[in-house]
């Protein structure tokens, strides 16, 4: 199917946005113009059943009448379990002083990030516990102007953990799955995976800032499904906060974990040991790549997947290297 | 000439409710009630067979009173309603057999009306947020009454494919919940402590009794072959029910949960099998987009007010909640 053919009638507000309102935007000016667009929201969807930014209430309370509401159940949840008042007044609000002081991070990009509308997040995975998406979450709700809530995928693991199965599920979170992924980019929401997995964030130290294996690409073909952009996330710092210089197997396999840490500190230090060190950390939210100029089916093209992972991948280590190249010292 | 509807599970609570709404709709010219026990209450309206539907004396019934239209909802959840699981089990594989042996004997049986449950799916860590219709169950149910109900599933399937010309509809409800029926759930909202399994907090969705019993009426009415599931919209997380209900609660470690729970509950009707734990670790959720673009049903309540209307039902009886 030929570009030119997409030629908006009108003004669009995407082709004022690129500076041009004539009669006859040229072939790459009318894709850009596509490009811009944000996806369609599912016309079937329930209001309620994906909480979207803008649907969250805005309450003004004390926290006294707030923890008494609390006690009264009088609160509400979407579908996947999101509890966006715990999530703003209670879990992000904990995570703050290691965003603010002890990381010292700084968010990069976030005019990458749309203001609305579906985009997939793909980030780096590192740091032994998942640290880097708790702050990658709080980047974008703190320090995007649209104060967004990232709505992580993770591994099943995460849900059959006692607390943090609980945890996830009410700061937004769900199964890394075709379905989960697909309602909630159909919802509009703004998703955040971390493709490396396991393999990422248990991965010795002298490994560090080279990614490892992009999973399936399932969270390519979801994006494609949905026709939302992909945007390539670099975080730099995880890596320092636990070094991971062994891997006591046994320990893990009797704990039926996919690895147990040994660090500088842990498990010598004991609880001590758990306290991450204060690396410097970057985080920068890449040029997104949009996922609606390929036609339809693409999903279910191998190739068409494996190209673009690799693509998403190649991006993200380059930008890796340049913020790497960018801090001072790993503790600066 | 109306149409004859045969209600299976009649002695019981939502059947006998069922039995009686489809008696008093005015296109439905007559009720057949069938269960093993007659019922408490005499149900206006309705002819009762007492018939067990174990035993092939169902297809007689059938044959003599020309029935039309079969609603199925002799599938029992607890083995205390039963007298035991082995008898339970009988009453709900068994029976389910000799009905759809009945059914496919009787020439004049159009469609088919099944009450199955979202207990079908499991529950478990790798589930979806929510399961549609086509979803396989990640961690399929190995007892109790869930398992039951897969093996129902299964043999309703294999009977819609030997009848093609009959209209078969697996309804797969969320936990029924209301202001006066009682369920393991129900029970287990009432307990004085309830107990809850650390480190988790499930997604519990509801259907309000009276609209799981339009849900019944829709599907007899205007019959659609497949599988729907039907809910309320949206969740309501466990600790957040509790907190409604009012009540203490009690967090247990994951494998001291049944035997805590039981303790808790000696006598009642609240449910610490491992299907049921699962549930209440993990929780469940239903898409129910099929149910409002194909069987155009739509619930009055969503899974909140269901369950508000359960704590105010529960409150007028005194049964000592919040």
């Amino acid at each position: 199917m030929p570009d030119a053919n997409i030629v908006p009638i009108g003004p669009s507000k995407a082709a004022r946005l690129v500076g041009n309102t004539g009669p006859q935007p040229s072939a790459p000016i009318a894709r850009r113009a596509r490009r811009a667009s944000t996806p369609a929201i599912d016309p079937e969807r329930i209001p309620g059943e994906v909480w979207t930014d803008d649907e969250i209430p805005d309450t003004e309370e004390g926290w006294l009448d707030f923890a008494r509401r609390r006690l009264s159940g009088d609160y509400r949840v979407d579908d996947f379990g999101f509890d966006p008042e715990l999530t703003d007044k209670v879990l992000l609000a904990l995570l703050r002083p290691l965003y603010r002081s002890w990381f010292r991070v700084e968010t990069t990009g976030l005019e990458n990030v749309p203001s609305q509308g579906a985009s997939l997040i793909v980030a780096n995975h590192s740091g032994v516990i998942a640290l880097d998406s708790a702050m990658a979450q709080l980047a974008l709700h703190d320090e995007h102007p649209a104060h967004r809530h990232l709505r992580m995928l993770g591994a099943n693991l995460v849900f059959q953990t006692p607390f943090m199965a609980e945890i996830a599920r009410k700061a937004g979170h769900t199964l890394a799955c075709h379905p989960d992924a697909e309602r909630l980019l159909a919802a509009g929401e703004l998703v955040g995976v971390w493709p490396e997995g396991f393999k990422g964030v248990g991965k010795p130290f002298s490994q560090r800032y080279k990614l490892q294996r992009f999973g399936r690409g399932g969270f390519v073909a979801a994006a494609l499904r949905t026709r939302s952009p992909i945007v390539p996330t670099a975080i730099v710092g995880a890596e320092e906060t636990y070094p991971m210089i062994g891997n006591a197997r046994t320990v893990a396999r009797i704990l039926g974990l996919p690895y147990f840490p040994i660090t500088p500190t842990f498990p010598w230090l004991g609880p001590l040991g758990m306290v991450p060190l204060p690396s410097k950390w970057l985080i920068h939210f890449g040029e997104p790549i949009p996922t609606d100029d390929y036609p339809e089916g693409s999903a279910d093209d191998p190739m068409v997947v494996f190209n673009l992972t690799d693509q998403v991948r190649e991006q993200i280590q380059q930008s890796l290297y340049r913020l790497l190249v960018k801090r001072p010292s790993a503790f600066g | 000439m109306g149409r004859t509807v045969l209600v299976t599970g009649v002695s019981r609570y939502l059947g006998g409710r069922m039995a009686a709404l489809l008696a008093a709709d005015p296109d439905i010219g007559s009720v057949i009630g069938v269960d093993v026990v007659a019922p408490e209450l005499t149900i206006p309206g309705i002819e009762f067979v007492r018939a067990d539907i174990r035993n092939p004396v169902i297809a007689k019934v059938m044959g003599e009173a020309a029935v039309d239209t079969v609603v199925h909802m002799g599938v029992i959840a607890t083995p205390r309603q039963a007298g035991g699981r082995s008898t339970m089990k009988e009453i709900n594989v068994i029976g389910t057999m000799q009905l759809l042996a009945a059914c496919q004997r009787t020439p004049g049986v159009r469609s088919l009306v099944v009450k199955s449950t979202a207990a079908v799916y499991g529950s478990g860590p790798k589930d979806p947020a929510k399961f549609t219709e086509d979803m396989e169950p990640k961690h399929a149910p190995s007892s109790g009454w869930a398992k039951d109900s897969v093996e129902v599933e299964t043999y309703v399937r294999g009977f819609a494919r030997r009848r093609p010309d009959v209209s078969v509809t697996t309804l797969r409800f969320a936990n029924f919940i209301g202001p006066t029926v009682q369920t393991a759930l129900t029970s287990y909202f009432t307990l004085p402590v309830v107990p809850t399994v650390l480190g988790f907090d499930p997604r519990l969705q509801f259907v309000h009794e009276d609209d799981g019993l339009e849900a019944i009426r829709a599907a007899v009415h205007s019959p659609h072959q497949g599988t729907f599931n039907i809910a309320g919209d949206g969740v309501i997380m466990l600790s957040q029910a509790i907190h409604r209900a009012g009540r203490p609660t009690i967090g247990v470690l994951g494998p001291l949960f049944p035997m805590v729970g039981r303790a808790l509950s000696p006598r009642g009707l609240a449910d610490f099998s491992q299907e049921s734990v699962r549930h209440l670790t993990y929780g469940r959720a239903l898409d129910t987009r099929a149910m409002r673009r194909v069987l155009e049903f739509e619930p009055e309540h969503t899974t909140e007010e269901a369950f508000v209307s359960f704590l105010a039902g529960a409150h007028r009886e005194g049964r000592d909640v919040a």
